[in-house]
């Protein structure tokens, strides 16, 4: 960018007049002249790609800064990284698997509550890390020169670093119930790269929308909730859905529900008695169609806005 | 300081005068939301969604009213006024960091504000901000790697033994500041912005971050620095923006407008 702008400067030097004939020039024609630049335009959405791939080393030492800095007042320190699953899965499992008794008709219940609560939370707190992303940096975007959409991005690759220490977790309490890797747990990657692009369109949408409606950030959590036990983080969608009659969309839109297609997918691939026989139909292209989808939506939209944001 | 207005100034002028930042019949305006001027209780706020009034809580703030200007390179311009005359507020507009309501700013090439405090986290180490801080001014890493000493150093914040490897919030006040100002001035810049960053640290650092702008200065096409300390608008700028309440009020050669400031203030 730095160059492109040098080189035009430096030929509006070359054929530039003396001084005195800029006089009776408007501020616009000089500007021209002298190859000036209307600042805090908003840049060609190729133009915008590449200011970020050039900020990419940004995004993961802000991504895992902020990650550092989360618990270093702790006295147990890093260890809530790993803590904080543990004891949310703890919860759900009470409640849900002891006390409601939705762990029926479930074969290896734990796994199958962890693996849900572990990925839907990577999505929830992805959406609700992006709408504060900008809202809650107004000091950062107001400082600094960079293309804003490195905020939505790292605070879902944050989210992502803190689902790896998750899987830690899972990985063990997996072997703790008799789980043996096999080569199927290698579709974990796929399926977390996708869910990951989806996460970051999803979190980019919600930045435009909670820079203009900080408020936003009150509601999402109920939001988000009412996804959350729409998903079958606790409950298997094919058990609950056995002989009783819903309308045919009712069962298409609860398996098309990407945090659905996420879970489902992580759980394939992990438990053996999770069979491919529970999988809703298509979910592969359902998966990549809602990362493509998000991905390129999310970006093109939060693009659009780039010379708005830290206004008022 | 003489050797530098003899060195850089004249040559410059003389060849020509090449604008770097022309700011056209400048207008901000900041939206402020939560000033209730009404009752501020829940009632009062669902009363109003639900008759579609808007909200009283908005307030607008005209905070900079029609200011032009053309910068050439190679000039340092001080902005004055009093507080809250819009002096930052120009700044950051300058920067592209706020949009103009009406008006236009063309800048040459990407102008920075000297600030990074806001990318720097209290709970990180020295070290690690240094890093961080680099990065979100849109450093290399490499180029980080190469000045890491040199940033170190100036801050001055391991004379006193070993802080640089201490999270940020056990610095004392003044040692945070010469760390963020020394991040902030590691990285060369075309048009730089300073917003009152020379009122911090000891008499010592004072005078070696002035003459760190001098020496951005001249790298820097131009340099424009707000500050209410007269003696160093004196010693960096050549000319002078007077602002008093978002008007520009005088532009002219520093002794000038500063002695009119002076008479004006009453000191």
């Amino acid at each position: 960018m730095s160059t492109v702008s040098e080189t035009t400067h430096d030929s509006a030097v070359a054929m530039s007049a003396p001084p005195s004939a800029d006089e009776g020039l408007t501020p616009v024609q000089r500007a021209e002249k002298y190859g000036l630049a209307q600042s805090g335009a908003r840049p060609s959405l190729a133009e915008y790609v590449s200011q970020l791939w050039a900020r990419r080393h940004f995004i993961s030492a802000f991504a895992s800064a902020k990650l550092t800095a989360q618990f270093s007042q702790a006295k147990l320190g890093q260890v809530w990284q790993v803590a904080t699953p543990l004891l949310n899965a703890l919860v759900y499992y009470l409640i849900f698997g002891l006390l409601i008794g939705t762990r029926k008709g479930v074969p290896d219940y734990v796994p199958f509550l962890v693996t849900g609560v572990f990925i839907f939370t990577f999505t929830q707190s992805s959406v609700m890390a992006g709408t504060r992303a900008i809202s809650g940096n107004l000091g950062l975007v107001r400082a600094l020169h960079f293309p804003r959409a490195c905020l939505p991005i790292s605070f879902c690759l944050m989210q992502l670093q803190q689902l790896l220490f998750s899987m830690g977790v899972l990985v063990v309490i997996l072997l703790a119930f008799g789980q043996l890797p096999t080569w199927s747990w290698l579709l974990v990657l796929p399926a977390l790269v996708l869910q990951f692009v989806f996460n970051t369109g999803l979190a980019m949408i919600m930045a435009r929308l909670g820079s203009k409606t900080p408020d936003l950030a009150q509601l999402m959590p109920f939001i988000m909730r009412t996804w959350m036990y729409a998903s079958g983080v606790m409950f298997s969608i094919s058990v609950i859905l056995q002989g009783k009659h819903v309308p045919h969309w009712v069962e298409v839109l609860l398996y098309a529900n990407p945090a659905a297609v996420y879970i489902d997918l992580i759980r394939f691939a992990l438990i053996d008695s999770f069979k491919a026989s529970q999988l809703p139909p298509h979910v592969w292209a359902f998966a990549l169609g809602w990362a493509v989808l998000a991905g390129v939506a999310g970006f093109v939209y939060f693009w659009k806005a780039e010379e708005r944001y830290g206004r008022g | 300081m003489a050797e530098q207005m003899d060195g850089v100034q004249p040559t410059e002028a003389a060849q020509e005068r090449v604008p770097t930042v022309i700011a056209d019949e400048l207008h901000i305006v900041y939206r402020v939301y939560g000033t209730g001027t009404g009752k501020g209780s829940a009632t009062a706020a669902l009363n109003r969604i639900i008759r579609r009034r808007p909200s009283v809580g908005v307030r607008e703030v005209h905070a900079v009213k029609g200011v032009s200007f053309t910068a050439y390179k190679g000039e340092s311009i001080g902005l004055i006024g009093s507080n809250g005359s819009g002096k930052s507020t120009l700044l950051k507009a300058v920067a592209g960091l706020l949009p103009a309501e009406r008006g236009k700013v063309y800048t040459h090439g990407q102008p920075s504000l000297l600030g990074v405090n806001a990318a720097l986290m209290n709970d990180l180490t020295g070290e690690k901000n240094v890093v961080l801080g680099g990065l979100a001014m849109g450093m290399s890493r490499e180029q980080i790697r190469e000045r890491y000493d040199e940033i170190v150093d100036f801050s001055g914040i391991n004379e006193k033994g070993d802080f640089i490897s201490l999270p940020m919030r056990t610095y004392s006040s003044g040692m945070a500041a010469r760390l963020r100002f020394s991040i902030a001035a590691a990285k060369d810049h075309d048009v730089l912005l300073i917003d009152e960053a020379l009122a911090t640290g000891d008499r010592a650092f004072q005078k070696r971050s002035e003459a760190r702008i001098r020496e951005l200065r001249k790298d820097a096409g131009t340099v424009f620095l707000v500050s209410h300390n007269n003696k160093s608008i004196r010693d960096t700028c050549d000319r002078v923006l007077w602002l008093e309440r978002g008007e520009l009020l005088m532009d002219g050669p520093t002794d000038e407008v500063i002695k009119a400031y002076e008479k004006e203030t009453g000191k």
